[in-house]
Order: structure tokens, then sequence, then C-alpha cells
């Protein structure tokens, strides 16, 4: 990779523990927005938006990726404390982009402004196969249990999508195996945004996949 | 939080849908800093679509921040209109207080700059 990661070292204090610390899952995201720089570059997204940002090294890595050209990038956690390590990260990692973090679920709050607005829409979802119980039962869980087949709170977003993206905008989201990746490019298909895999690694028991799906432009 | 934030805001409580109250959430008891950032005209030009201007000057007459009443016919070529743009949406912080809907009188917390947008099950 050209771009460097960004550093989220500060997550290592105890004010953070509560926050996902970047893992393969969230490499192969920022591996699947570098391959498109061209293309992202090309689109000039003026507002982006991450839900679950989590360390913020996805909202920080969309910044550089845009670069030299500046974006609106607002990142999304339920956990405070996940706001404020965003708040670092983007700080710390250098781009022409704006940041803005918000708590909230999913895009509650700023959807009906965002509604078809928004160009790049980022999702790293709680995707791990858990008991149902087990969704949101803490706030560290809240960042990977995903319910029955791991799609739980990815489902209930899904719906959302097409209307919230601007015309020709993108919506990357990682899944695992067991999310059933088809079925997902199948049911976006049927909402009129065209998806597909663009990049797959395992990493241990995990076959990760990043999913990418465009709005038609007008 | 930068006013360009707090632009894309609206109180989303279950049952308070009247346009005309519940955007802008209005700030109270707030504080507020000033931080100087290099304008980028370029990004301006391309979001000034994107804000919600009469959201936008209500908000900043709260505040008593100046800002012109309308926008220019040009805006892209007019300077001094987007050195005010960039002033007071980019460089205009909200640090600590609340926002308020002038609908259902819910109030969002902002603490540290973030502001809190989740509302509890019974009111979603």
């Amino acid at each position: 990779m050209s771009l460097p990661t960004p550093d989220t070292g500060h997550l290592r204090r105890a004010e953070y523990s509560t926050v996902y610390e970047p893992a393969e899952d969230t490499y192969l995201l920022l591996d699947a927005l570098e391959n498109d720089r061209a293309e992202l570059q090309a689109q000039r997204p003026t507002i982006c938006v991450e839900i679950g940002s989590g360390s913020g090294c996805v909202s920080a890595f969309l910044g550089r990726v845009l670069s030299p050209h500046g974006a609106l990038i607002l990142s999304t956690d339920i956990n405070p404390a996940a706001n404020n390590a965003t708040r670092e990260t983007v700080a710390k990692t250098p781009s022409e982009s704006t940041f803005g973090q918000c708590r909230t679920r999913f895009v509650q709050g700023i959807d009906d402004r965002l509604r078809g607005r928004i160009d790049v829409l980022l999702f790293n979802p709680p995707y791990v196969v858990t008991p149902s119980a087990e969704v949101d039962s803490t706030i560290e869980a809240a960042a990977w249990a995903g319910g029955v087949r791991g799609r739980e709170v990815l489902d209930l977003l899904i719906p959302q999508v097409p209307a919230l993206l601007s015309p020709g905008g993108r919506f990357y989201v990682v899944v695992i195996e067991q999310n059933k990746p088809e079925e997902i490019i199948a049911q976006f298909a049927e909402l009129g945004l065209a998806g597909q895999r663009v990049l797959s690694r395992r990493a241990g028991i995990e076959s990760l996949s990043i999913l990418r799906f465009t709005k038609p432009c007008l | 939080m930068r006013l360009l934030t707090h632009n894309m805001l609206k109180c989303h409580v279950k049952n308070c849908t009247d346009p005309d109250k519940q955007y802008p959430l209005r700030f109270k008891d707030v504080q507020i800093e000033q931080i100087e950032y290099e304008p980028n005209e370029e990004f301006l030009v391309r979001m000034l679509p994107r804000i919600d201007w009469s959201a936008l000057v209500k908000t900043a007459k709260d505040l008593n921040i100046g800002i012109p009443g309308s926008m220019p016919e040009d805006p892209a070529s007019d300077q001094d209109f987007l050195q005010k743009l960039h002033t007071i949406i980019m460089e205009t912080h909200i640090t600590e207080g609340s926002m308020v809907c002038d609908g259902c009188s819910h109030e969002y917390k902002i603490t540290k700059g973030i502001a809190n947008m989740l509302l509890a099950e019974h009111e979603i």
C-alpha cells in the first residue's frame, strides 16, 4: 500500500478501551478505497459519511485518498469514546478534508438533510454471527456482534442506502462469507443499485470481502 | 462542532414532524471557539448548494455572528463572500452546550465539540 495507514496509537489509552482497534477487516476496506483512488478523485465527493467509525482509521484514510481535494467527512458512532478516538485520529492524519463527528446510530439526525447528498458512504458493520441477544449487549459487542447470519445490523441500513446516496454516489461495506454477500448484492439490485465484490481476503477464520454499490447517475 | 456540521442536524424524535420547528436546532448556553484554517475556496463552492442557507442565517443571527442575508448571484467569484462563509461554517466551533428543538423541546447535548443525536428507544 502506498498511502500510509493512519496512526491510531492513541487507542492504547484506557479511555479508548471500548473502541474497536483497526484489524484485517479495517485494512481490507482501506485497500479497496486506495484501489479506487483514481475513480474516487474523479467523482470529486463533497459529502462523505462513515457509519460506526470506531477508531476513525477509515474516515482519516478516506481524507488521504481524496487529497489534494477536500470533502466534508462525517463520522458517526454510538460510542462516545469512538467519537473522540475518531477526532484524534483524523486530527493526526494530514488531508485536505474537513471532518465532523456525531454520536448517533447509523445516520439518525443527519439522514433527512443528507438524503440524496451523500457521495461516499462507508460501513464496516458488526458482522460476526452471534445470538441475537448479543447485538448491542455491551458497547464493545456493538462493534462486532451481528446477530443471525451477522446481518441484523446491516439489514437495518440496507433499505435506506439508495435514498441517502447522491446520483453516482457509492456505498462500501465490509462483509464475511456467512453474511451471504451474493444475497446482499441481489437485495441491492432489487433496490436499483448495482454492486459487486471488489476485494476479498482470508484472515484467520474470517473470509472477508468488500462490496461496492453505486447509485446510477441522473 | 463546526456550524457546517450543525447545518446537517435535524430533530428526529418520533412524532416531531413540524418542518418549520424541527430544523435548524437552536443553540442554547453554548461555548464558541474560533479556530483559523486556510480557506479552500473550491470546496466551499462545491459545498454551497448543499447548505441550507436560511437555516445558516437563522443560526448565525442567534449567535450574533454577522452573515450576508442572501447569497450573492455569483458566489464562486465573490472572494469577500467566500471568506465570510469560511469564517462562519468552517472556523466557528461549538465546544459545549446544547441544541434545542423548537418543535418538541428535545435537548441534544454537545460535549467536547461532539453532538449527541442518540435518542432513547421510546423517542425513536
